[in-house]
């Protein structure tokens, strides 16, 4: 089946099996690296991507499906002022370690701290932890990507206050 | 491990109509709404479809509306879509509660609320809260539109009253004066986990008295449960500690838990004495 979507702001048309999951057009066809093949059942949030701005995973997404979507990764937000300045705070707090689940854990904040911009702030470190809760670190880095995370929404908090 | 699916043919239907035509006409064909049960089942063969009706470009089957007396959920609703509406939150906070407790905010982004009903786990966690509130399932076939009351909707272990080429249309709760709920789910770790045993319960107390309680379950039988024998030891009864503490074991005389990967027969026992009995305090208020 012919399936055209939006990849990192390209339009990209590809011929795929309709049993093809964008995990493996991703990966396998667009050499799309930074989307990791984790455990393939929904459950690691290794192979997380942003459908429409909202994060979802790819094993469990058939290609077939995102017709006429918009799909976002780590490699469509280099250059990105956000995106940046998430990262930076990312090596600051070494919230990486082997770096595996790194592309999923930034792309889940990244969209946390975009829509908490978005409108009034409603974040704390409580939703910050259950955002991510879907991306699995067995380095378990988890409370410094809290920490690189919170820096990032602190700087658009009224100044002085902390989150 | 690499799971690789099975060839099968893709239909993406925009109306309801057309799904229903697709089921009949289309041999080994079945529903997709979020594909969380249903594409880890066939990677893993649980499942088997050798084509897909995806229902999620059927717009009538999405979004949440407040009708008045009655809130109407679309089928193919996302649960982050559930959790992040007003009328869900104003109306039916036993059942954003449930939908808050579940998966991770990537699979609730695909999940759907029809799905989880359709799947008919027992770990299903949309419904224990739809069966306290007594959900009306609208589900379209061939004959048109039938309603079926959530209660009489799981019919035994991952089977309900659907056929095969039925598709469930809406999830219609009507709004009640309830004064309480309260909704525990304990699962092996604090979060993105699936149920041990979870307890959803509502009450309606005037002056002291029960005039009304619902309680349901699950993981603890072969589908998801209400606990009418001890909602009915509660009825028309004073609100007093005592009296919970003596009704509140009834639960356990209401389920047929197992020993399974995530927990123990004995533990979900106890667990669901302990649970409803927690969660009908704070549905009761009871000091
Ligand atoms: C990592 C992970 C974590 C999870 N955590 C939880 C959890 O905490 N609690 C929980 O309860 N579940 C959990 N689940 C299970 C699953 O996400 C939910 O049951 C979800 O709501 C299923 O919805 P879906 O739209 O993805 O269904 P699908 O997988 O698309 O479909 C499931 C079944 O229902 C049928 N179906 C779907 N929609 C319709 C319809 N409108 N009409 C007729 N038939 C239909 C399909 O044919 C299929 O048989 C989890 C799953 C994963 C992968």
């Amino acid at each position: 089946m012919r399936v055209a979507f939006t990849l990192n702001g390209h339009r990209v048309e590809v011929d795929v099996e309709s049993s093809e999951t964008l995990l493996d057009t991703l990966r396998l066809r667009l050499g799309v690296k930074s989307v990791k093949r984790g455990c393939e059942r929904g459950e690691c949030g290794a192979c997380s991507v942003l459908l429409d701005g909202r994060p979802v995973v790819s094993c469990l997404l058939l290609t077939v499906q995102v017709e006429g979507r918009e799909i976002v990764t780590v490699e469509g937000l280099y250059g990105d002022e956000l995106f940046e300045e998430l990262f930076e705070e990312f090596s600051k707090n070494f919230a990486i370690q082997c770096g595996y689940c790194t592309p999923g854990m930034l792309l889940t904040s990244y969209a946390l701290v975009k829509r908490a911009s978005g409108g009034p702030l409603r974040v704390s470190g409580d939703h910050i932890v259950k955002a991510i809760e879907g991306n699995l670190c067995r380095c378990g880095t988890y409370p410094r990507v809290v920490r690189a995370v919170s820096r990032v929404l602190e700087r658009r908090l009224p100044s002085g206050s902390r989150l | 491990m690499y799971y690789k699916l099975p060839r099968i043919e893709y239909y993406r239907p925009k109306t309801l109509e057309e799904a229903v035509r697709l089921l009949e006409e289309v041999e080994g064909s079945k529903v997709i709404a979020g594909g969380t049960d249903l594409l880890v089942d066939m990677k893993t063969s649980r499942a088997k479809a050798r084509a897909l009706v995806d229902v999620n470009s059927i717009a009538e089957l999405r979004g949440v509306e407040d009708l008045g007396e009655v809130v109407r959920i679309g089928a193919a609703t996302k649960l982050q879509e559930l959790l992040e509406s007003p009328i869900i939150s104003e109306n039916l906070p036993l059942l954003r509660a449930a939908v808050e407790s579940m998966a991770s905010w990537q699979i609730r982004n695909m999940a759907t609320i029809g799905g989880n009903l359709c799947n008919a786990s027992p770990a299903a966690d949309t419904a224990p809260p739809l069966l306290a509130y007594e959900a009306e399932l609208v589900i379209a076939g061939r004959g048109g539109l039938r309603t079926v009351p959530i209660t009489k909707f799981f019919t035994g272990y991952r089977r309900t009253a659907l056929s095969p080429t039925e598709v469930l249309k809406d999830i219609i709760v009507r709004k009640s004066e309830w004064t309480g709920w309260g909704y525990i789910k304990l699962g092996r770790r604090g979060g993105f986990t699936l149920s041990v045993v979870a307890v959803a319960a509502l009450a309606r107390v005037r002056d002291g008295v029960i005039e009304d309680v619902r309680i349901a379950l699950n993981s603890v039988a072969p589908t998801p449960v209400r606990a009418y024998r001890t909602e009915e030891a509660l009825r028309g009864r004073e609100v007093s500690r005592d009296l919970l503490e003596k009704v509140a074991r009834t639960v356990v005389d209401e389920i047929s838990p197992i020993d399974d990967v995530r927990s123990t027969a004995w533990y979900r026992r106890e667990m669901s004495y302990r649970l409803a009995l927690d969660a009908l305090t704070e549905a009761l208020g009871v000091k």
